[in-house]
């Protein structure tokens, strides 16, 4: 069965309030070759934070919808984005996962790069075209296009496409609300969770800004939330989905837990809470009383279309994933910081971090147990009445955080950009 | 201060891995002292990284590995409910000597999880804190370092490793 005779994959009627994505769409090696064409290749994608490369000479070496990509801060102050494969024959001239130097060497045949990509030495190099430096053959590859937003970097094979900023759209108003939480700027802490579901890498889309999972799929870490915090059961989970247009989507609500910008709880004590003030009264003061108040208190789990996931909740995380089989998805995740918070605010984002989110957190391993658990449902999708997920909830009401409208703002741009392909293009 | 034997010191090690794969957590949590630290840092940070500063998989206080065990203990814990199979072998262990009135020790361990027909193996060395007490060995900390480059395929450390 291959993606050429796939019928519609996403089917919507507003009389009906219905809204269904096929589960082959889960399934099909045909349709992640034609996501790959059509999605990855064509959009913007997340590479890294400018902080993991600070300092002039600071590189890391990332893979990125399958490329294998090098990212440098040059000696001029210049941060870009190269492929990592020598011009000559091939292999990777940075076999290093991060580090500082102001040349790669291919280990094959000792051609020299600095970090601006240019051949700097080449042996044997008058049995070359007298020409031949001149001609930039030479040089590393640059990915296509690069950009730079407020820190997060990214990239794009498609040389065509359009201006990150125009790209991003409505969602630059949630990336600022939690860039903005640090006039210093943002970092990247230490650290970096590499890990992988057995699950198809659009229920991890889902599954990042779906609102409504954590009472059944969370409820040990919300047990854990009552034992351990006293927290505020005034706090409710409450706050309202938004399609953002071009596939990107927010939800943005408030909640029971402590946020180290700058909610704060019973268990950090008084030292915290006048910590907590300051910043409250340090974002009133350069932002005004709403929006600091928004950025303090209000969570946001932001998906950037196709898999950019920003989510500012108990701890701010940055992910990013992609499909290696249908079934199977690499995952890389971060955990964002204001670069000049105190050592203790550091510790308790930390903290958060991890009782929550990552492989070995109180709620990111469920998660992943359900994905999977989709995953394997899905081989029932050609089944008479097996084969659809409905993606219906809150269609035709006021959006509350706890609908779908976020997931439907993701599969109607993937619908527009994909079906096609699979459909007419005879993949 | 008189330093166990190496052959005490796999005893104890070799018991506490048969409490884990028979899924006895509440006996194994017993084994840890009430300032103790479990710990499982993440497979970038070289070999002797700070959780205050750095990003771990697991960084547990007493508190939180017991809320751990809690948790482990439920049905909605949905990533080891049913329960995944275990193996856990321990080898390669060294008494090294004395640190802050405990025991240090180092081993090597294989972790292997079976469920849903995957097996994954998790790789490493185990740095403990053994802290000797009128009722036996105690572990004051316990920090495992994958021999890994990330979690993939295993995905996740759902299992106390």
């Amino acid at each position: 069965m291959d993606a050429t005779s796939f019928g519609p994959l996403v089917q919507e009627d507003q009389a009906r309030g219905l809204f269904q994505v096929a589960r082959t769409a889960f399934t099909s090696a045909g349709i992640m070759d034609a996501e790959y064409a059509q999605v990855f290749d064509k959009c913007w994608l997340y590479l890294g934070h400018e902080s993991e490369v600070a300092k002039k000479g600071d590189f890391i070496m990332r893979t990125v919808a399958r490329r294998k990509i090098l990212m440098t801060h040059d000696q001029n102050g210049v941060i870009g984005a190269f492929f990592n494969t020598c011009p000559h024959r091939g292999a990777e001239v940075c076999r290093e996962h991060a580090g500082n130097s102001k040349h790669f060497t291919c280990l094959y045949h000792g051609w020299i790069f600095g970090n601006d990509g240019k051949l700097k030495n080449l042996p044997g190099a008058e049995r070359y075209a007298a020409d031949f430096q001149a001609q930039g053959r030479g040089n590393l590859v640059p990915v296509p296009r690069f950009a730079n937003y407020r820190g997060l970097c990214f990239i794009a094979f498609d040389p065509a496409i359009c201006p990150i900023e125009e790209y991003l759209g409505n969602a630059k108003e949630y990336l600022d609300l939690v860039v903005d939480q640090s006039e210093a700027g943002m970092t990247i802490v230490q650290g970096m969770q590499e890990y992988s579901i057995r699950a198809n890498w659009k229920l991890l889309v889902e599954n990042s800004n779906d609102g409504y999972h954590a009472v059944m799929t969370h409820a040990t870490y919300l047990d854990y939330l009552a034992n351990t915090h006293a927290l505020d059961k005034e706090v409710a989970l409450r706050g309202v989905g938004r399609e953002l247009g071009n596939g990107h989507a927010v939800v943005e609500y408030s909640s029971p837990w402590g946020r180290p910008v700058a909610n704060w709880i019973p268990k950090w004590g008084q030292e915290g809470k006048q910590e907590m003030e300051a910043i409250h009264a340090r974002l009133i003061a350069l932002h005004g009383r709403e929006r600091a108040d928004r950025m303090c208190f209000k969570n946001r789990n932001l998906l950037v279309f196709p898999n950019l996931v920003i989510n500012d909740i108990m701890a701010i995380t940055i992910r990013t994933f992609f499909p290696l089989k249908p079934d199977f998805m690499h995952v890389n995740g971060w955990c964002l910081a204001p670069t000049q918070e105190s050592a203790w605010a550091r510790q308790y984002r930390i903290d958060n971090f991890l009782e929550f989110l990552g492989p070995g957190g109180f709620a990111t391993p469920d998660d992943v147990e359900a994905l999977e658990s989709c995953q394997a449902g899905y081989q029932n999708a050609w089944e008479v009445g097996a084969g659809w997920n409905d993606i219906s909830k809150g269609m035709g009401m006021d959006p509350s955080y706890d609908d779908e409208a976020q997931m439907r703002s993701f599969w109607k741009e993937w619908n527009r950009r994909v079906a096609p392909a699979a459909i007419k293009g005879g993949k | 201060m008189a330093l166990p034997t190496r052959a005490e010191v796999e005893d104890f090690l070799f018991a506490e891995a048969d409490l884990l794969d028979n899924w006895k957590l509440k006996d194994w949590l017993a084994l840890y002292t009430p300032d103790a630290q479990y710990e499982v840092p993440s497979t970038d940070l070289g070999k002797s990284p700070d959780p205050k500063v750095s990003l771990f998989y697991i960084a547990d206080d007493y508190t939180r590995l017991e809320q751990r065990v809690i948790r482990l203990g439920k049905k909605t814990m949905h990533s080891e409910y049913p329960r995944s199979k275990t193996r856990h072998l321990v080898s390669n262990v060294r008494v090294l000597g004395e640190e802050a009135g405990c025991v240090q020790v180092a081993a090597g361990f294989a972790v292997y999880r079976s469920k849903w027909g995957e097996t994954d193996l998790f790789v490493g060395g185990y740095e403990y804190l053994l802290r000797q007490t009128p009722e036996g060995l105690r572990i004051r900390k316990k920090r495992c370092l994958l021999d890994l480059d990330g979690l993939r395929p295993q995905g996740r450390v759902s299992i106390l490793l």
